[in-house]
């Protein structure tokens, strides 16, 4: 739904169009297939049973961050991006603000369990 | 057949209260005199093509004040009914049921559906002129923005004639608002309002980061943008971070009330606590949200009417972006005594204390901006002289809930309502107001009537003083907040009292505010300078109204108040730089999507809150093939020729 800037020029003049590399057959390739291994360990490892308790939930949350980076570097082309590297500073902060949300829910939450 | 018919009318419209059967009326009546005006003037395709497919910032700015004023009335006429509910004891005014209704829309109309999109409208009319740019980043995304809000809020007030308003509080919590307690529809009209104009709010905050980063005119830095322009940089990012939480909260109540699921029910292993930590995760960031560019353009009118730079330009800076990162430690606050215990009480208390020090930072600022100023009092600045020690005395009551075991007192009683309407009064809505009357001659070409705006002001401050400061004292005296009705042996009735008569002089004020834009309207005073203040930042180096394209040549920015300093130069006899020609400006063309594509999101919510999915699929649908219809319009924009630039230019020389 964005706007069509790329190939016909953008809204006003202040900023540069220049193409920038989107990545290639091998790196979309790559990157698909590690996101499905990262989708089916944690399948497996459930549906199977494999493990259970806090082993389960280490490799469940593992490969969600793992998840998490492979779709940044291989889809979003967190690693092209030129300076000033605005998608990186907003992610940092996304992610400091995310843990202080998840970590901060889970600390209030202790104390206010039911029975 | 026809009894039928009247069956589903019954339950379907809001019946029994004369009060609503006289908005029906007002309602009907007011739809058929807009029908029958447009008809008559046959404005029509003016309204569609002017104004409905725009894409332009200035009228969608344009359009969110309008709607925002609306919606101030309708929020303002809440809140009066309220204190005439509550001006005498054992009052039956309202009967509680109707009063529980209308405290709920009038906090939800005042936050998201008044204070917002005034603020969208201020960003879309102010930031790319400050900025020397010709449009925001995605004017298509920006127009689709304003069309969901609009279309969200009607769903939202809808609720009020047909089906029944939402009454479990502004934030809804569960169990209250769960499917258990509240059965009817209300709720899923608050849930789907909400969501929809909420989609509205996150893209304008992309957009406006995008824009603010990207845009900018050659050669102006970071660290050369208006305050104001910085302000509304670190309330995007607020939005950008906090909308997603409640969208995700209210998809969660949603999904509890829709398919039975158990994420705030105690039964099924939910917990309603959940709910009220999620939301005020959203709620606490959003009221930095709405009051942040309220600092922004007291930054502005401060310096403008001092005659003086701002002062501390980087520790303003600094206090802004704190801000916004910080607004996100705090949101325990709302609920001390929910019974977290003492360590996350401290904590949340202690965070909710330290914001306060980059807000004090700023009142010092603007204090130390007019020391030795040359300092004038016209209304922006008016407002903002009413605003500092309002402020002030809001934020000091705010530290003082902010210590968790006094707040076990103060929690949910007067004390409480009286400090955030004093910050969100004092602090947003005279913000809006100063920045409101302060662009009013960029945006219309014409200035607003002094004097009048003058017993506006005068109305809204004392009334504001007189309505609120009596609340403090109720609150320690125990009232609390959401009763219907006391009774004589409480001894609250006096201060109530005074309290109506104070909420009843800001309704004068309002309307003051209303005959001194008519009067204005009627004697029109042209500004024909472009700049009638005396401003320093770039929107005032143009034409009033700003033309279509707004700078015919891009500005080339060397530094703070950019247009200040070119003034200096030309006062000093300096040649001004030479202009770079004329060149074909590129524009985004009009479009119909975005309204078109918000009707069906609207069609979708409204057939989701009477689970009617004969209506919800084919708005989906319809959404769905708005998405592919732009997706495959490569037709978006054109350019307005040397020639065209030229004329314009000259026809606003002329008036010059």
């Amino acid at each position: 739904m964005a706007q069509h800037t790329a190939g016909h020029g953008g809204h006003g003049d202040g900023h540069g169009h220049e193409q920038e590399s989107h990545g290639s057959l091998k790196s979309y390739v790559a990157g698909f297939v590690l996101s499905l291994i990262l989708t089916a360990i944690p399948l497996f490892v459930v549906l199977n049973e494999w493990l259970e308790g806090t082993a389960a939930h280490v490799v469940l949350l593992g490969s969600a961050v793992l998840q998490f980076i492979v779709q940044l570097v291989f889809f979003m082309h967190l690693r092209e991006e030129k300076k000033p590297r605005y998608n990186l500073m907003v992610l940092l902060l996304g992610i400091a603000i995310l843990v202080t949300i998840v970590g901060g829910s889970i600390w209030i939450m202790t104390y206010n369990k039911v029975g | 057949m026809l009894d039928r018919i009247k069956e589903f009318a019954s339950t379907f419209f809001v019946t029994g209260d004369p009060l609503i059967y006289g908005a029906d009326v007002a309602i009907v009546m007011t739809i058929i005199a807009v029908v029958s005006v447009l008809t008559y003037f046959k404005r029509w395709k003016w309204l569609w093509s002017e104004w409905i497919t725009t894409v332009d910032h200035k009228r969608i700015g344009i359009m969110y004040v309008i709607a925002s004023l609306l919606m101030l009335f309708r929020g303002g006429v809440d809140a009066l009914l309220m204190r005439t509910q509550l001006a005498m004891p054992n009052n039956d005014f309202l009967t509680p049921e109707h009063y529980n209704a209308i405290f709920t829309t009038h906090g939800v109309i005042m936050i998201l559906f008044m204070a917002m999109p005034l603020m969208f409208g201020l960003f879309n009319l102010v930031v790319p002129l400050q900025i020397g740019a010709r449009d925001v980043a995605f004017p298509f995304l920006n127009s689709l923005s304003f069309w969901l809000f609009f279309w969200g809020a009607m769903l939202f007030n809808m609720s009020f004639v047909i089906g029944g308003s939402p009454d479990a509080g502004w934030l809804s919590y569960p169990p209250l608002s769960g499917k258990a307690f509240s059965p009817g529809v209300g709720q899923d009209f608050y849930i789907w309002g909400i969501q929809i104009s909420g989609i509205g709010s996150l893209m304008t905050g992309i957009n406006f980061v995008v824009t603010i980063l990207k845009m900018r005119a050659p050669g102006m830095k970071l660290m050369k943008m208006p305050m104001f322009t910085w302000s509304v940089l670190s309330s995007s990012l607020t939005i950008l971070l906090a909308f997603p939480i409640l969208t995700v909260t209210l998809a969660l109540l949603f999904i509890d009330r829709y398919f039975g699921a158990h994420f705030f029910t105690l039964d099924g292993g939910g917990n309603p606590m959940m709910y009220i930590n999620l939301i005020w995760m959203w709620g606490h960031p959003e009221v930095y949200i709405v009051v942040l560019p309220a600092f922004g353009i007291f930054s502005e009118v401060v310096a403008t009417f001092s005659r003086k730079k701002l002062f501390g330009y980087k520790s303003m800076v600094f206090a802004l972006m704190s801000i916004a990162v910080f607004s996100f430690t705090t949101w325990a606050h709302h609920f001390f005594t929910m019974g977290s215990g003492a360590d996350v009480n401290a904590f949340f208390a202690v965070t909710t204390m330290i914001i306060a020090i980059p807000t004090g930072v700023k009142v010092f600022n603007w204090l130390f901006t007019m020391y030795r100023g040359r300092i004038t009092f016209p209304t922006p600045m008016l407002w903002t002289m009413g605003f500092i020690p309002c402020f002030v005395v809001g934020g000091m009551t705010g530290v003082l809930l902010s210590v968790a075991p006094a707040d076990f007192q103060f929690h949910n009683s007067y004390f409480l309502i009286a400090h955030f309407h004093q910050v969100l009064i004092g602090g947003v809505a005279f913000g809006y107001f100063a920045g409101l009357y302060y662009w009013w001659p960029k945006v219309f070409g014409f200035k607003l009537h002094e004097k009048i705006g003058k017993w506006a002001f005068w109305f809204w401050n004392i009334g504001f003083y007189v309505c609120f400061m009596p609340q403090y004292a109720l609150g320690l005296m125990g009232m609390t907040r959401r009763v219907s009705t006391y009774g004589w042996d409480t001894g609250w009735w006096e201060l109530n009292l005074v309290s109506t008569v104070g909420g009843f002089l800001m309704g004068i004020g309002f309307l003051f505010q209303v005959w001194q834009i008519l009067h204005s309207i009627k004697f029109m005073e042209r500004d024909t300078t472009g700049d009638p203040w005396g401003g320093r930042t770039l929107e005032w180096s143009i034409p009033s109204p700003a033309p279509h394209y707004n700078f015919a040549t891009l500005p080339v920015v060397t530094g703070k108040d950019p247009w200040w300093e070119e003034k200096l130069r030309r006062e000093r006899g300096e040649a001004p730089a030479p202009k770079p020609p004329l060149e074909p400006i590129h524009m985004p063309k009009n479009s119909g999507i975005p309204f078109i594509m918000s009707f069906c999101w609207f069609l979708a919510g409204f057939g989701l809150v009477f689970n009617w999915l004969w209506i919800a699929i084919p708005g989906f649908v319809g959404v769905a093939a708005c998405m592919l219809a732009h997706s495959f319009n490569y037709n978006t924009d054109y350019y307005i020729p040397v020639d065209e630039i030229e004329r314009t230019e000259a026809a606003a020389r002329r008036a010059v």
